[in-house]
């Protein structure tokens, strides 16, 4: 009886905190999505943080959507070869690549290597009662941290995925082309003519929500942490996490939003 | 002058500011004196408004900086200079950036001008050629002078020390001290000062209060709480483990 009774207490403390997390997290949207249109701009700093962020996401990205798009290719020849369809191995390749996986690996690099080095950075301002400093001196840190760097991660997020995909694309061409022997002008046909601008635009949706959720996710869990270093690394862990779940569930629910109503 | 009137803070079931009743002068140097974690430092967090009380209010020159928002926060806050406990400097900025960030947030001054304000409130506080340094590059002392000058730098009308001397060896604590007594005396800044460095309170004060439980117990002139007959102030300023404070409570 005692067990079932800490056992309801501990679900409704869950909830309670559950609630808490989730209007914070409200009113802090609130808060960056006030500051985004207002004064100061803050040119100078997006510039830098999207250098940050999107020039050193170049190597990881081109790696990770190379050897996706070359796997793609190798896998579905795989099947295709049986039906003698390898032709159709180049449009497959792109359309994942640009409507799904461009996007999405992208933004889990991104939210893994970025999203982490956000948060740890706002983690240990906190803690270190830099951002405390920030509001002595009349300097409100949603303006001054949060907005330049979800400014700079949309630009880059976008920027990135668009390369991704064409990176993705190559990989493909290099297993279609070189190893299973499809003519050069039927592979790249078979590329671009099945893609629409839907299918691009589609997947550069996904990216801006993804680019959203990263930001908000990062920042808000860095101005939460608490108790030096171990709260930073708790918040870290955490931002991660809750980002790639979040990406994913997102994920989800716009492609079925634009498999049903924006077809 | 700034007026705090019954001010309470909770932090879950921890009491730590209790009906807190304060008044400090224009022109005045106080300093708040209180074993480590009792709150003096919530308290200073208070009356330059990053922290909101359960209840009470914080007047700043007749304005309550609790209910103020946005600009008007803003400005009051302007007033204000604050030197954290661990400096609290930006770790991302040079020395000069840092001491001048108040200055191009602000003023929007050309970078000359600002230069000249930042290497003559380096001098004050006795760094120089320090400016390209990053924070991680300077010693504990070095960070919380560097902190000093950036409190500083902008003129502020009201200055607020959270343990000034805590970090620093003796003689540049002295330093230290001197300076803030300057600061007063020169520029007839207000000036609030947290420590339980004695040494230093006796050297800067015009006033300590002494806060306990979450309540200012004792408020006098350094000679008044030097003499003082309260057995908690006693036994503090003197710096004795027998007696009505205990070491865990």
């Amino acid at each position: 009886m005692l067990n079932i009774k800490n056992g309801i207490q501990k679900l409704g403390e869950k909830a309670i905190e559950f609630i808490q997390y989730v209007g914070a997290l409200g009113i802090f949207m609130g808060e960056v999505a006030f500051w985004l249109f207002h004064p100061p701009f803050r040119l100078r700093q997006i510039f830098r943080q999207a250098e940050k962020i999107g020039v050193s996401s170049l190597p990881i990205v081109s790696l990770i959507s190379l050897f996706t798009g070359m796997v793609l290719a190798l896998q579905s020849a795989y099947q295709m070869q049986k039906i003698q369809a390898e032709m159709y191995i180049a449009s497959l390749v792109a359309l994942s690549m640009v409507r799904e996986l461009g996007p999405v690996l992208t933004a889990l690099v991104v939210a893994g290597r970025c999203g982490a080095a956000i948060t740890a950075e706002i983690g240990t301002m906190k803690v270190t009662e830099q951002i405390d400093a920030l509001e002595t001196m009349a300097t409100n840190p949603i303006n001054y941290l949060v907005t330049p760097k979800f400014w700079a991660l949309l630009i880059s997020l976008i920027i990135l995925t668009i390369y991704a995909n064409f990176i993705g694309m190559i990989g493909g061409y290099i297993v279609g082309v070189y190893k299973l022997r499809i003519p050069h002008h039927m592979y790249m046909k078979m590329t671009f003519e099945p893609l629409k601008h839907s299918d691009i635009r589609n997947g550069l949706y996904k990216s801006v929500v993804f680019a959203i959720v990263i930001c908000i996710i990062a920042c808000f869990e860095g101005m939460r942490a608490r108790e030096g270093a171990e709260g930073v690394g708790k918040a870290t862990t955490s931002s991660v996490v809750r980002s790639f779940v979040l990406i994913i569930a997102c994920d989800c629910l716009l492609t079925a939003f634009m498999y049903f109503i924006g077809r | 002058m700034i007026e705090i009137i019954s001010l309470c803070k909770n932090f879950g079931d921890h009491v730590v500011l209790s009906n807190l009743n304060l008044t400090i002068n224009t022109g005045e140097t106080t300093v708040i004196i209180g074993r480590s974690g009792c709150g003096k430092s919530v308290l200073l967090k208070h009356i330059i408004g990053i922290l909101k009380p359960d209840s009470g209010q914080a007047f700043i020159d007749g304005k309550d900086i609790i209910k103020l928002t946005g600009r008007t926060l803003s400005e009051i806050r302007m007033k204000f200079g604050m030197l954290f406990q661990g400096a609290a400097l930006f770790d991302s900025l040079s020395v000069w950036e840092n001491v001048a960030f108040g200055m191009m947030e602000h003023d929007h001054k050309q970078k000359d001008e600002v230069m000249n304000r930042v290497t003559e409130c380096l001098g004050l506080v006795g760094l120089s050629g320090v400016e390209e340094l990053k924070p991680a590059e300077l010693s504990g002392g070095m960070r919380k002078r560097v902190g000093l000058a950036r409190a500083i730098c902008m003129k502020p009308e009201i200055i607020l020390y959270d343990e000034p001397t805590t970090g620093v060896d003796p003689i540049m604590g002295d330093a230290i001290n001197t300076l803030i007594r300057e600061l007063h005396d020169k520029l007839k800044v207000t000036s609030v000062a947290v420590t339980h460095d004695m040494t230093s309170a006796y050297k800067i004060a015009d006033k300590i209060a002494m806060l306990y439980n979450g309540r200012i117990i004792a408020v006098g002139t350094p000679g008044e709480i030097k003499n003082t007959r309260d057995p908690v102030v006693k036994q503090f300023i003197h710096g004795e483990a027998r007696g009505p404070i205990t070491i865990g409570g």
